[in-house]
């Protein structure tokens, strides 16, 4: 017991101070320069697309900026001016009802797919293949092709309804259906996506588990509820983090199908950002838009770190 | 060996890399137009100057070709640097043109944004200089007034025009109606949308934006045509919860719910009027003279098929006014702003000239005969471009007779101050009342006024 909790010997130089010596720290440079040469392509994309521009959006969004003049530095009035918004709270709240729905609907939708794809015994690879066929097209297009079904007149959705007998929906054109229309679009999406890494996850799961319960007598939903979700638990939390973080800045799906409405039933945090930005020309209260949406997105993230940490322990 | 000299190029890379990075990180000033200097010392200037007609339209592009070399021939010492762009100013590129300096010296602007570039001074003052220009005595008092801020100006226009009613004629005849006379008032709309609507599954009887900020613009123009405001006269204050701004959306709601002559599909933009305009499917709508342009251009309709008339019960009253022009970079040397005003002059401001050479496009097959731009009323140069108008027309120029002719008892009037944010407001009642049958009217606006009251406490 002992000696399995000794600390390991510390291995020691035949040079003491070798370490230290300019030459030593050379050669290690030199053996990993061809690592350093791959990690530098890394950082400078980071650094043109992420980094400089978030850090210029957090200077911006203390500043009043019209891109001629030395910028004058404002405190926080540009983040007083959104708040004081009325469609801020709007924003915030079909935000936050929008990722829910997108975890309700996109986060539960893959996975069953998934788990019923893997149970599969034929037309695996060719069912794989159209689930993921949405992830090809260009986000606008998949959009697009969602405004027409759901055109309230000719639109797709409308002519099921009416061939089963059903009254046709107003689908975005109602405050109450035009939310839900934006997360079916998003989850039709990013289905694929999904599936595809929880099948990879449900493939990884040792056979020889799903024996012995199928011996223990377990059915599908115990062996599901038994076997497969503490299996995929990590994954599972990785794939929620994600899509929070990228629901939350659903953009797209409101600036293409409803510009905002209506009566301002769709507008999202990132939406009155480029109103802000690109509409109004206020960089400022674009930028203090963009911090805020980012402090939540940290926070909830330190959270999230801190429960799968725990997880895996 | 070999090992070395890979490493001697993936260091060579990182160097590279990072070099670039911190090249990029840089101030770029030498992009920006001010620091190519104002002009070389044997007096030479070189301006760069955007809206150059693109590629995909090589018709234009060879005229405006043309006419910069026949400008330098005229003005040695001056060099026009082209910029092509379609559309020719996208407002969402604008800012980062200008703080990554690639903004043009002379620059293509919509009238809606003018006064926003002026507040943020994005614009130069070009009042010291603009005196120079000939045609400005006869520009029209109102037009100039667009990229003016008190006392000082900002820029010259390049097209002006007014709201009207764009309507479908071929859609008129098949629904009875006669095309050579337009609705003249909102109960004749009324009428001859229901007429149309009932040709069939698919038709539009009068269509109307109300999303994208696009509804609150065109509530403007409504509110203006029955006589309202936006705002109050010291713009401190929203002057549309009004008789006027109330009638705009009742009208809508009849329309919409009671005679179901504006189809179920709303939160309409821009482009979607456009292509079912152009698809023969939608009746009429409010816009202007540029609509059948792009309809005809753009969207497979044709000139022949549309007409234009004044908005209804528009008489002696306003309409709103749109246009385009160009601002001068604001780090543009005077030397440049001189060389650009001359340019602007020759290209958008002379009869037979640029894009008043109508003998031209009548050669290359391009419409000519629509009444805009009117940049000079009445006075010497605008009959003038009347009369070649009149000379080298291609499209029917009687079908834009009911505009032209309400154009003497109509003025023009400017959007509001913060226009882009009170539309974002207006597109609440907007999509309000196109959506919802029980949609409060009295309730939206005073909400909508609220809003707009803040907005604009902010700006003064």
């Amino acid at each position: 017991m002992a000696v399995l909790t000794a600390k390991p010997p510390v291995r020691r130089s035949p040079h003491p101070g070798a370490a230290h010596h300019p030459g030593a720290a050379r050669r290690a440079v030199g053996r990993n320069l061809t690592a350093y040469g791959f990690l530098c392509g890394a950082l400078i994309c980071f650094a043109f697309f992420s980094w400089y521009p978030m850090i210029r959006e957090i200077v911006l969004s203390f500043q009043e900026n019209n891109f001629v003049d030395a910028p004058r530095w404002v405190g926080l009035d540009n983040f007083r001016t959104v708040v004081e918004d009325p469609a801020f709270r709007s924003a915030w709240l079909n935000t936050a009802a929008f990722t829910g729905l997108a975890l309700v609907v996109g986060y539960a939708v893959p996975f069953v797919l998934a788990v019923v794809l893997n149970e599969l015994r034929h037309a695996k690879a060719y069912l794989r293949f159209v689930v993921y066929l949405p992830v090809m097209l260009p986000p606008a297009v998949a959009v697009l092709l969602f405004k027409w079904f759901y055109d309230p007149g000719a639109g797709l959705f409308n002519q099921v309804l009416d061939g089963v007998g059903l009254p046709p929906l107003s689908w975005l054109d109602s405050t109450s259906t035009a939310l839900i229309s934006l997360v079916i679009v998003s989850t039709w999406m990013n289905l694929g996506t999904g599936t595809l890494i929880y099948l990879a996850a449900l493939q990884s799961i040792p056979g020889d588990l799903y024996e012995s319960a199928e011996l223990d007598g377990a059915g599908l939903f115990r062996r599901l509820w038994h076997v497969t979700i503490p299996q995929t638990k990590l994954i599972l939390l990785v794939m929620l983090l994600l899509q929070v973080v990228a629901t939350m800045q659903v953009f797209i799906e409101p600036y293409l199908l409803t510009g905002g409405g209506p009566e301002n039933a769709t507008v999202t945090v990132a939406y009155l950002m480029y109103q802000y930005a690109f509409n109004f020309g206020d960089f400022g209260g674009g930028g203090a838009l963009g911090l805020m949406l980012m402090i939540v997105l940290l926070v909830f993230s330190a959270f999230y770190l801190r429960v799968s940490r725990e997880e895996t322990r | 060996m070999r090992t070395t000299s890979h490493r001697r190029a993936l260091s060579l890379l990182l160097v590279a890399g990072l070099g670039l990075v911190a090249a990029s990180c840089g101030s770029g000033d030498s992009d920006e137009p001010g620091a190519q200097g104002s002009g070389s010392a044997d007096g030479k200037v070189t301006i760069t100057v955007g809206c150059q007609p693109p590629k995909s339209n090589p018709k234009e592009r060879a005229g405006w070709d043309e006419d910069v070399a026949e400008f330098q021939k005229l003005h040695p010492n001056i060099t026009i640097e082209s910029k092509d762009a379609f559309p020719c100013i996208n407002p969402d590129t604008f800012q980062a043109k200008l703080a990554g300096g690639s903004q043009e010296d002379v620059f293509y602007v919509y009238y809606t944004d003018v006064q926003k570039i002026i507040k943020a001074k994005q614009a130069a003052d070009i009042s010291e200089h603009v005196g120079t220009v000939k045609a400005l005595s006869d520009i029209r008092a109102d037009v100039q007034s667009v990229f003016k801020d008190g006392d000082k100006t900002y820029g010259l226009p390049r097209n002006n025009y007014n709201m009207g009613l764009v309507y479908n004629r071929k859609l008129f005849t098949q629904a009875g109606l006669n095309p050579d006379a337009p609705p003249a008032t909102w109960a004749e709309v009324h009428e001859a949308a229901k007429k149309i609507a009932a040709l069939g599954a698919g038709y539009v009887g009068f269509g109307e934006y109300s999303a994208g900020n696009t509804g609150g613009w065109h509530f403007a123009a409504s509110l203006y045509a029955r006589g309202g405001s936006m705002v109050a006269d010291d713009g401190k204050s929203a002057a549309f919860n009004s008789a006027e701004g109330k009638a705009v959306l009742e009208n809508l709601k009849q329309m919409r719910w009671n005679d179901n002559s504006m189809g179920s599909k709303q939160l309409l933009q821009w482009e979607d009027l456009m292509r079912m305009m152009g698809s023969g499917k939608l009746g009429m709508m409010i816009g202007a003279p540029d609509v059948v342009q792009s309809v005809n251009n753009d969207f497979q309709g044709k000139f022949e098929d549309y007409g234009v008339a004044a908005v209804p019960e528009s008489d002696g009253k306003a309409s709103l006014s749109g246009g385009d022009g160009y601002m001068f970079n604001p780090k543009a040397s005077p030397e440049k702003i001189k060389a650009g005003l001359l340019w602007l002059e020759f290209h958008e401001l002379t009869p037979g000239k640029g894009q008043f050479n109508y003998a031209r496009a009548k050669t290359q097959g391009r419409p000519v005969g629509l009444p805009i731009p009117d940049l000079y009323g009445d006075s010497k140069p605008g009959q003038e471009i009347v009369a070649l108008r009149k000379q080298y027309a291609t499209v029917p120029v009687d079908h834009f007779t009911p505009y032209v002719t309400a154009q003497t008892s109509i003025t023009n009037k400017l959007e509001p101050p913060k226009a882009q944010e009170l539309y974002a407001v207006l597109d609440v009642a907007m999509s309000a009342v196109l959506t919802r049958r029980d949609a409060d009217i009295d309730k939206l606006l005073s909400d909508a006024e609220s809003k707009a009251n803040k907005i604009l406490a902010k700006n003064t």
